[in-house]
């Protein structure tokens, strides 16, 4: 309920509107202009001498005939070759999120369904391994990597990438079994299953707005990771993030800018679309951990 | 749950965390104490009319030979920790000596490269955090005024800049600060001089890196903090209007300790998220001027032909204990209240 008293306009609601305001530009503003600028040629992109050119294209029409050209696109896609890049991050990232669920649900069941002491200490431990930058792990695993002579390719970067996600897949699964009731698995080992079969038919049909949830920060730590994938992926097994990196060192001498612009907005737009239908879920994901301490 | 299963339940999950997380920092350890093998020098003594002259070179055979052999490098002890690039102890043992005030000292500090890293590091989560907690708490408190319509695209919006891969939402801001850029640009005429650069200058390259952690993570705390607003008790909110508290003593002394728990953990989060503060560095290019812990320990490996494990081995450590110091606060306060379930 409403009153005209909390209605009443005071500083602080200016204030408070201003500053929300200025945030949502703020947010969305840098998105739009890339997004825009990607279909113009490099010196609207970078239109020193009049922002407006950057809007209206007027190199763009000078040098293409139109005020829009995929020149970009083309020189990142197909002449850079990122969609190999990109099929590679799919690969990679369909691989970690798949695994990463599999292994975090059983542990994170177990974890929920067990009050000895260890189950406690491997949670503590998990939090201590999700604060580790991912770079000093990756120090580590360069030399044993090269010795085995599985640098390079993809399996060992899945497998790393589903490692280094466990910690935070573990805390967020232990927490969501917490809030699934105990006598619903406890009722049907009571009527005969063993713990896995309580596990399978019971727990695992209701389990999936979690799983869901978890699932898509495991997307996204995957798909945005530049530490592990760029340290441990080969040249031609290179994902999208560590690939726009290298495009940075290439194209920039070779006046190639608008390629990486292109590629970077590409790389943002399943990010987009991913919010756009998921929206709900990342939001109770992020505040999931936060509520119940 | 018995023991066996739950045995089998964690296995896989545990074996991938000791595989790929635990031994890793073992590994890291062992090769910290290691140090690269030199080249392998040849004299030779070429004789001519004019007498002779002794030439080094390179036995660039003999050299990879004993690289193939220890990989590892030669056993240095604790020697990598104390070194230069490290901790440097006789270093800043002498500017402390040869300082007259904290500025030299300061400054001489600044040279060494680890110190250099670390002082960023402990900057950058100084100054990030905080500012997130509070303009977070302003603009959740904001957006929870606004009607329903605007609500979830303003929420819609500010998803975008947290969860766009760090390494991109850099970039996409260092071509519009860039001196061509449309902010760069502006701020040039702003200030009306046209050599400014952003990127130049140690202050500004700090500040803009800075800003951009802000603009990276704040719609954490934004979101975590608008989804606490909607759980205060509304029969305490009344009870302090008719008490006659005005708008922002009820926010005071309400609302924002209704949320200190949440604060906690936003803090928590923060702090381990800046304290490894790396892809916005390599985007813009700014390691002339700042780097970070994360930073320094790829470049070390990046080292071309010749990664340096034993240094990035070193300062990896150093960045663990970092963490974990960082964490003490946390885990026992966490430790307490699994005791007081328990008991």
């Amino acid at each position: 309920m409403t009153t005209k008293a909390q209605n009443r306009t005071t500083p602080l609601t200016v204030i408070s509107f201003a500053l929300v305001g200025l945030w949502l530009v703020l947010a969305a503003f840098p998105f739009i202009w890339t997004l825009w600028g990607s279909f113009k040629v490099q010196a609207d992109f970078f239109s020193k001498a009049d922002w407006t050119n950057a809007i209206f294209g007027v190199f763009t029409t000078a040098e293409t005939g139109g005020p829009f050209t995929g020149k970009g696109y083309y020189g990142a896609w197909v002449q850079e070759e990122f969609w190999h890049s990109a099929l590679n991050s799919s690969i990679v990232v369909f691989f970690t999120v798949c695994i990463s669920l599999t292994f975090g649900t059983l542990g994170g069941y177990a974890l929920a369904r067990s009050g000895f002491r260890y189950a406690f200490w491997i949670l503590m431990a998990a939090l201590v391994f999700r604060a580790m930058p991912h770079i000093t792990l990756v120090s580590g695993y360069l030399l044993p990597f090269f010795e085995w002579n599985i640098w390079g390719i993809l399996p060992t970067t899945i497998i790393v990438l589903v490692a280094i996600n466990q910690p935070f897949t573990l805390w967020m699964l232990h927490s969501y079994f917490q809030n699934i009731p105990k006598d619903l698995d406890e009722s049907a080992m009571v009527d005969g299953c063993t713990r896995f079969q309580a596990f399978r038919f019971v727990i695992v049909p209701v389990m999936w707005p979690g799983v869901i949830t978890t699932g898509l920060f495991s997307f996204l730590l995957a798909y945005n990771d530049f530490a592990v994938t760029s340290m441990l992926l080969s040249g031609e097994n290179e994902t999208m993030i560590p690939a726009i990196a290298s495009f940075l060192g290439t194209t920039q001498v070779e006046g190639n800018v608008m390629f990486a612009v292109a590629a970077v907005v590409s790389a943002t737009a399943p990010l987009f679309v991913l919010i756009l239908f998921f929206q709900r879920q990342i939001v109770s994901g992020l505040t999931a951990g936060a509520v119940k301490g | 749950m018995k023991h066996r299963t739950f045995f089998w339940f964690i296995l896989p999950t545990l074996s991938a965390m000791i595989l790929f997380i635990a031994l890793p920092i073992v590994s890291v350890f062992i090769q910290s104490l290691y140090v690269q093998h030199e080249q392998v020098l040849v004299v030779s003594e070429s004789c001519g009319p004019f007498g002779c002259t002794e030439t080094t070179s390179i036995d660039a055979e003999a050299t990879a030979k004993i690289r193939e052999e220890q990989p590892l490098g030669q056993f240095n002890g604790l020697k990598t920790y104390t070194n230069r690039s490290h901790l440097a102890f006789a270093e800043v043992g002498e500017a402390w000596r040869e300082s007259q005030d904290w500025g030299t000292f300061l400054d001489a500090v600044m040279d060494l490269p680890f110190y250099k890293a670390l002082i960023f590091t402990l900057t950058y989560t100084a100054v990030v955090t905080p500012l997130v907690l509070v303009l977070g708490l302003a603009i959740a408190v904001g957006v929870n005024k606004l009607p329903k319509v605007i609500k979830g695209p303003s929420i819609f919006v500010s998803l975008l800049p947290f969860l766009v891969t760090p390494l991109v939402g850099s970039l996409i801001l260092f071509w519009m600060v860039d001196g061509d850029g449309i902010i760069g640009a502006t701020l040039q005429i702003l200030f009306d001089d046209p050599s400014l650069s952003l990127k130049a200058s140690t202050p500004l390259t700090w500040i803009m890196l800075m800003v951009y952690g802000v603009w990276h993570t704040l719609p954490f705390s934004f979101i975590t903090f608008y989804a606490g607003l909607q759980t205060v008790p509304q029969d305490t909110l009344e009870a302090a209007q008719i008490d006659g508290a005005s708008k922002w003593q009820t926010l005071i002394s309400v609302v924002v300790p209704h949320l200190m728990p949440l604060v906690a953990f936003v803090t928590l989060m923060l702090l381990m998220d800046n304290f490894r503060v790396f892809e916005p560095i390599v985007s813009f290019s700014a390691q002339a001027h700042a780097t970070s812990l994360s930073w320094f320990i790829f470049n070390d490996l990046r080292e071309s032909g010749n990664p340096l494990y034993g240094s990035a081995g070193a300062t990896s450590i150093l960045t663990i204990i970092g963490v974990v110091i960082l964490l003490t606060p946390v885990l026992i306060r966490t430790w307490r209240d699994f005791n007081r379930k328990v008991h």
